[in-house]
């Protein structure tokens, strides 16, 4: 297959579908309103389920009920839908079952608007519902990752039998790049042992996250938190940009890493060793990599579309090893390649004049 | 020779296992009724129930079929997950009146105004039991809960939601019918209707509800006995029992809902 000119919320969905979605189901908002639009033709041409639900809330609810009966299912949203959604993460997370949700993000809080953003790391990341869990997240910084990222997403649930967002942003889920879709995969014809499919010839199945009694929920609190440190013993994702010989480097994902990169260009171009990390999965959180990394470089940037909240797992991770600054824009504006620049000219400026106050910078 | 004949035994699309209902509580009647249609239609290998948050809960531990449990008020949306996906399968909830007629009324009615080919068994016992006994939309006016101690007022909290009355307007709906647990005669006839409901869905005829009049002794502070006259005596003149929405298919074999 070769390179088409696609728009990210279109590759999203059309990648779904060639990973073996059977159901989709999801509720309008943009930024990622194609991606929906695309499911409600695709998926009936293909005689697969598509079903505009009335609210967030049963659109999870709905994927729930796909997901226990056994079928590769996903929904889409955008940050205020996220936030309703939680309740359900919540309990696809207490009955271990396998779901796929692509959020492109918005700015926030409130209603915010509809540019793009990364404000929902610390919702997806670490509070994607009450009690201890945290889904697998996937930043993709271009079209054709969201297309990998999500194939690769289906394949992780469905091994963990967990919760995985694929968190893109307004940019990605709007932006047109040439890539190229995988093959459609065979039509998967059983459904798993441990779905519902009626009692025929074997046991009842029953999945609930009702454990009453404080022993039987701790164990199974005790299987999620093997679940997921085997997750982060197998699943950190990562990449690294002209890290050789470098003595600061820019940490961003998703479109703050495309930007990042650009800089690290023109940086070097004028002779600063600059590289950038680039976390893949935001969760599982590239920590091994990058305290290895704080071991040989002076100083760490990190840049968000948000007000920092990545910041404080790289500031955690990297202790007092190396500095680490933050520079980022909220409300849906994305920084700019000189922004970045203009910030780590000042970080050098710093370390030759003391006195130098970085502007924008927070420490 | 003596001869035996088994005229009554466990339907056996209940499990072996002891419910933690009160003493009077009508929900296990309705268990019954509902495994009783199980097993009459034969359909116990591919049916899949979705409980729901209330006293029933644990119904998943009750019924001998595929069963989840789904958050508040959102079985109908699950419901609606599972049936899209696997159509061949009878898929049904089983949801108290806070569940379904509070916290969940828009997934509840969404999935019959999509005309969505599942069975909602609707416990109306007028209170939140599980929690404790607090007003529900369709607690009775003046009704004293413990979260209406001086008796649920209209003009703060409104007025008793007529769930079966309300579905019955919406052209997705099959079949949409009350009936109360309150003594024999009445039990057959609820019987009748769940049969009727879940005949609708095997016939793809769309959405079907029962409503059932159920008793909660415990909140209500009453002896059982006396939980029955109260349905009959205070819910049923304010819940009239009939059949609101038949199917055209079905109308030959309706009750016209019994008194
Ligand atoms: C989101 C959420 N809110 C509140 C509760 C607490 N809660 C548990 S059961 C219940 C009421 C159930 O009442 P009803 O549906 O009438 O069923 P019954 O117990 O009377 O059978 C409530 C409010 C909950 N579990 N989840
Ligand atoms: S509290 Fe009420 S509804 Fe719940 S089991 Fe007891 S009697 Fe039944």
């Amino acid at each position: 297959m070769s390179k088409q000119l696609l728009k990210g919320n279109v590759a999203l969905a059309e990648a779904a579908i060639r990973a073996g979605c059977e159901a989709y189901f999801g509720y309008p908002i943009t930024p990622q309103t194609e991606l929906l639009e695309h499911m409600a033709r695709r998926m009936i041409e293909l005689n697969r389920v598509f079903l505009q639900a009335e609210s967030e809330v049963a659109a999870i609810n709905m994927v729930y009920g796909a997901a226990v009966a056994g079928t590769k299912v996903m929904t889409s949203s955008s940050s205020p839908g996220i936030s309703l959604m939680q309740e359900g993460f919540s309990y696809i997370a207490g009955s271990n079952v396998p779901v796929v949700v692509i959020d492109v993000m918005r700015g926030g809080p409130g209603l915010g608007n509809i540019q793009p953003s990364q404000s929902d790391y610390n919702q997806i990341t670490k509070s994607a519902g009450h009690g201890d869990f945290h889904p697998i997240v996937l930043a993709p910084a271009t079209v054709q990752e969201a297309i990998d990222l999500t194939v690769l997403a289906f394949d992780l649930a469905e091994t963990y039998r967990t919760l995985v967002i694929v968190a893109a942003d307004g940019a990605i889920g709007q932006m047109m790049e040439p890539a190229e879709l995988p093959p459609m995969r065979p039509k998967r014809e059983k459904r798993p042992f441990w779905a519902l499919t009626g009692a025929a010839g074997r046991p009842k199945n029953v999945i609930t996250s009702l454990y009453l009694g404080a022993d039987n929920l701790e164990a199974l609190n005790n299987q999620i938190q093997d679940k997921l440190a085997l997750i982060q013993g197998h699943e950190v994702r990562y990449d690294c940009y002209r890290m050789e010989d470098a003595d600061s480097v820019l940490v961003a994902f998703g479109t703050a890493a495309r930007v990042a990169q650009t800089a690290v260009d023109h940086l070097r171009q004028e002779g600063f060793p600059v590289g950038l990390l680039r976390p893949i999965t935001l969760w599982p959180f590239p920590e091994r990599p990058l305290r290895e990394l704080a071991q040989q470089v002076d100083t760490l940037l990190v840049v968000e579309m948000n007000a920092g909240q990545m910041f404080h797992d790289v500031k955690e991770v990297v202790g007092d090893q190396a500095e680490v600054y933050f520079t980022g824009r909220t409300g849906g504006a994305i920084p700019t390649p000189d922004e970045i620049e203009r910030v780590v000219h000042g970080l050098y400026n710093y370390y030759l004049d003391p006195d130098y106050s970085p502007v924008g910078v927070l420490a | 020779m003596i001869s035996e004949k088994v005229v009554y035994e466990r339907p056996v699309a209940l499990s072996v296992n002891r419910t933690h209902y009160c003493p009077g509580c009508t929900h296990g009647t309705a268990h019954r009724l509902v495994a009783e249609t199980i097993d009459e239609l034969n359909i116990r290998e591919r049916t899949i129930l979705v409980a729901s948050v209330g006293c029933s809960v644990f119904a998943y531990d009750y019924f001998d079929v595929d069963a989840c449990e789904a958050p508040h008020g959102r079985a109908p949306a699950m419901a609606t997950g599972i049936k899209r996906v696997s159509p061949d399968n009878i898929v049904f909830t089983y949801q108290g009146d806070g569940d379904l007629a509070s916290i969940g009324i828009g997934e509840a009615i969404h999935a019959a105004s999509r005309g969505e080919n599942i069975t909602i068994i609707f416990i109306n016992n007028a209170v939140y039991g599980m929690t404790g006994g607090q007003m529900a939309p369709t607690s009775l006016i003046g009704q004293k809960t413990t979260s209406s101690p001086l008796g649920r007022d209209p003009k703060l909290s409104g007025t008793p939601l007529h769930i079966a009355e309300l579905m019955a307007g919406l052209p997705g709906v099959a079949y949409s019918v009350r009936r109360s647990l309150h003594d024999a005669r009445h039990v057959i006839q609820a019987k009748k209707a769940i049969r009727l409901a879940f005949e609708a869905q095997m016939q793809h005829l769309g959405f079907s509800l029962v409503e059932l009049l159920s008793t909660c002794p415990t909140n209500w502070g009453v002896a059982p006995g006396e939980a029955c006259d109260w349905v009959r005596e205070e819910m049923i003149p304010v819940y009239p029992l009939g059949d609101f929405k038949v199917a055209e298919p079905l109308r030959a074999r309706s009750q016209r809902g019994g008194q």
